[in-house]
């Protein structure tokens, strides 16, 4: 339905006022617009205040822990109450941690990542013109923007925000006397999240019903480029897990602010027993992490399909072993849903079953190990263009491998119940899943900056950008690792207070210096990117001499991504240095019958009218089949 | 170009379709995760339901699969052109649906008031029971609305592929849920004891 041809475009052009709700007004443009290119740079501005949000939050903590008794007057004059005598206060350090945790994970690296570039890509790389649903789609980022507002509004409560942890373990969470941060933070945590989930299920319906439904011409499920798997993959894990935490976050709302006991048992609270029995907080790990892990995946995987894409692009290779690419992104949703457990091992788990989700967790290593194999074996020999996109690229690929690592000491039943809740997690995770991810979505945004802004960003503060985050990000989680194996406990807000912690204060510091070096590198990449989209150098239709069909829509923006028909694919993505082709890339669009001296048998395998076209040709021109 | 271009978006209704089907997904695993929970928690704790359920839910049961059929009227009736009578048979589906809805809520006024089975209770088994019926119940209104609109329009002129269209579109949602709380009746019914 979507290949329509729109062939009198250039009468009915003065016709566009005769409706007059189609009139372009700066409402439905730039605030509430169903254009899926608006929603994604929306997506994308929301995503990166909300990370600069979090990014300072951990600095205030870092600074804490790097200086645990010292005063800063400034911590007062800023935070007021939460900060007395220029000392953070506990309950609110915790509340820092939380939040840190919730905006990273869920405001930036899900819908922050997803939102922009499902948004931005999923159109324009499979010939469509706009998502299935437009205004689901608005409603999408409407919703995710109330959440993004009533997460940020927890500081102004007069208790602070949730401080639980982002996992929201009941019953701190549950009970709303525990400490501060469980009572009316907690409530707007769960509200924030309520909205959340909404606008990531609306948006996650249309990624799927879009990709399935609306691809142009030629474009099979096999042509599609890998971020399309990846973004659709990612928006089937959401579809399946995030019902799951509504399922969770009910019964705990019940428990909260109802009185049942699904979750509470046996409670006593400032010396008075409480009425709850029978409760299992456990049933809540379970529905959580049921959620939770997947939710790494979802968080993983755009980054994975885009730096495949700009690995492939600045390599000027074709990506090394495409279908496995794929089925290593089937294998990792799989498995994801398999593998909630490994989160559990401490909870007084059944050592057998503890066993399965050892075994499960450690078969995700095969489909990440034939992922990151295949990235390096597309730089190998590339005609490598480093540019700042690229750099981040390949700077996943670097976290994903030195991440990755640790996860398997950590998915070891084992080994985890040392490790457990120690800084080797955090070092872990932070470079697997947050460190990797925000590499993907930074390489993306200088990438597909020019498709979205129609300039270019600065690369010279693009690579100091990359330089000081790549160091940055290595000295602040590296360390970590070491803190974790000596049994250093994450979330602990002074290690002052204990004997066995006091020698890795200045390791500590040493680490908040690092972190706060790594932050001013994000205010060269805020304004560069703010610089850019107003002064920047003008884009050229395909500044990356790319092969996907995005960089076939004009320069630009409409409504509709293409002036005339849209284009018929005949080709996959990765054509890039072709043999016997004059350019080194040749794009989807072109058909092979105007590339016969690149083509090789292999391009006709279920074509057999082509190939006897090809066999003729080549007769004809003498061509030796094997050539290569 | 514009008008064209809107045209498009409209014609794209196999797509739409397909997003409801993936909303049905969702909705199965949100019932799939509850009922998990149930299974979970049961299984951990030994807390049975224990609970003769109440015959409302017989009832409740009988009278949206009565509501299926008259939508499945309904849509045939629409596709055979006869619209009076797809009125007719979507207004009693909508009331069959009211009766359903409040069937349900004197089910819980003889759980709560006649039998002490409360919400609030120290055997979440017994909570599971309104958890479960609440969020069927939640989804039920859900689809009251999508009825309603589905009536308001088949009183408009409205293109035939676009009442073949929500037609369709309801019909998916209201099967579904009453394939769900058939699922939830049987569930609670095998755990009963």
């Amino acid at each position: 339905m979507s290949t329509l041809a729109v062939h009198d475009h250039g009468i009915v052009h003065h016709e566009e006022g005769h409706e007059h709700h189609h009139k372009q007004t700066f409402l439905n443009t730039y605030v509430f617009s169903q254009d899926h290119k608006m929603i994604a740079k929306q997506f994308l501005i929301t995503g990166i205040t909300m990370a600069f949000i979090g990014m300072c939050l951990s600095l205030l903590f870092r600074i804490q822990l790097a200086y645990p008794d010292k005063a800063f007057p400034l911590l007062e004059t800023l935070l007021g109450r939460f900060a007395p005598g220029g000392r953070l206060s506990p309950d609110f350090y915790m509340s820092l941690v939380t939040i840190h945790g919730t905006i990273m994970v869920f405001f930036v690296l899900t819908a922050g990542l997803s939102g922009t570039f499902a948004n931005l890509l999923i159109p324009l790389q499979i010939g469509a013109r706009d998502m299935a649903s437009p205004f689901v789609n608005m409603l999408s980022y409407w919703f995710f923007l109330m959440a993004s507002l009533v997460m940020v509004s927890s500081f102004l409560v007069q208790k602070g925000p949730a401080s639980g942890g982002w996992t929201i373990y009941p019953p701190l969470s549950a009970l709303p006397k525990a400490m501060p941060g469980s009572g009316e933070g907690m409530t707007l945590w769960l509200i924030s999240m309520v909205l959340f989930i909404a606008s990531s299920l609306m948006g996650g319906i249309n990624y799927i019903s879009t990709i399935l439904n609306m691809r142009t011409k030629g474009m099979d499920l096999w042509k599609m480029p890998l971020t399309i798997w990846a973004l659709f993959l990612t928006a089937v894990l959401g579809v399946l897990a995030f019902p799951v935490l509504v399922a969770g976050v009910v019964l705990l709302i019940f428990d909260r602010s109802f009185g049942t006991s699904f979750y509470l048992s046996d409670i006593v609270l400032n010396g008075q027993v409480q009425p709850f029995e029978g409760g299992s907080p456990i049933l809540f790990q379970h529905l959580f992490w049921f959620l939770g892990h997947p939710e790494v995946y979802i968080i993983i995987m755009p980054a994975m399909g885009l730096s495949s894409e700009i690995l492939a692009v600045n390599s000027r290779k074709p990506i090394f072993g495409y279908h496995a690419m794929v089925y290593s992104l089937i294998g990792i949703s799989v498995l994801s849903f398999i593998v909630w457990g490994h989160h559990m091992f401490v909870t007084g788990m059944n050592p057998f079953l503890g066993g399965v989700f050892m075994i499960t967790t450690l078969i995700i290593a095969v489909p990440s190990a034939v992922k990151t194999f295949n990235w390096l074996a597309t730089l190998w020999r590339g005609n490598i263009r480093f540019t700042p996109g690229m750099l981040f690229a390949i700077g996943m690929v670097s976290f994903f491998i030195s991440g990755g690592l640790t996860g398997i000491f950590l998915g070891n039943a084992a080994l985890d119940i040392n490790l457990h809740d120690t800084y080797f997690v955090v070092a872990h995770f932070h470079l697997v899943m947050g460190s990797a991810a925000i590499f993907g979505m930074l390489a993306g945004v200088y990438h597909w900056f020019p498709k979205m802004f129609r300039r270019m960003m600065d690369e010279r503060l693009g690579y100091l950008h990359f330089w000081i985050t790549f160091i940055g990000a290595y000295l602040v989680f590296f360390p970590m690792h070491f803190m974790g194996l000596d049994g250093v406990p994450r979330r602990y807000y002074a290690f002052t207070e204990f004997e066995s912690m006091k020698h890795w204060l200045t390791v500590n510091v040493f680490i908040t210096w690092a972190a706060i070096m790594s932050g001013v590198a994000q205010v060269v990449f805020i304004a560069n990117f703010i610089y850019s989209i107003f002064f920047g150098k003008k884009a050229t239709q395909n500044p990356w001499n790319a092969n996907t069909l995005e960089w076939t829509t004009p320069v630009e923006h409409l409504h509709g991504n293409w002036p005339g028909e849209i284009p018929t694919v005949y080709r996959w993505p990765y054509d890039y240095s072709k043999p016997g082709h004059e350019e080194d890339f040749i794009p989807q669009t072109v058909p092979y019958s105007q590339t016969m001296s690149s083509n090789s048998v292999h391009d006709f395998e279920d074509n057999p009218a082509g190939l006897e076209e090809y066999t003729k040709w080549a007769v004809a021109n003498k061509v030796n089949e094997q050539v290569k | 170009m514009m008008a064209q271009i809107q045209q498009e978006d409209k014609i794209n209704l196999g797509a739409k379709k397909f997003g409801m089907w993936i909303f049905i997904l969702t909705s199965c695993m949100l019932f799939a995760a509850l009922t998990s929970g149930f299974i979970v928690y049961n299984g951990g704790h030994g807390h049975g339901l224990d609970v003769i359920l109440p015959q409302a839910f017989k009832y409740s049961t009988a009278v949206i699969i009565l509501s299926s059929v008259t939508l499945f009227m309904a849509s045939r009736a629409a596709k055979g052109l006869q619209f009076a009578k797809q009125r007719l048979y979507l207004w009693l589906t909508f009331f069959l649906g009211i009766a359903f809805f409040a069937i349900q809520i004197y089910a819980w006024y003889v759980l709560t008031y006649k039998m002490q089975v409360y919400f609030v209770n120290p055997n979440a088994s017994r909570s599971f029971i309104y958890v479960f019926s609440g969020m069927h119940l939640a989804h039920v209104l859900a689809a009251l609305l999508v009825l309603l609109s589905t009536i308001r329009s088949s009183y408009k002129n409205i293109p035939q592929v676009k009442n073949l269209f929500k037609m369709e579109i309801t019909s998916i949602f209201w099967h579904f849920l009453d394939i769900v709380w058939i699922y939830l009746y049987v569930f609670l019914l095998l755990n009963q004891y």
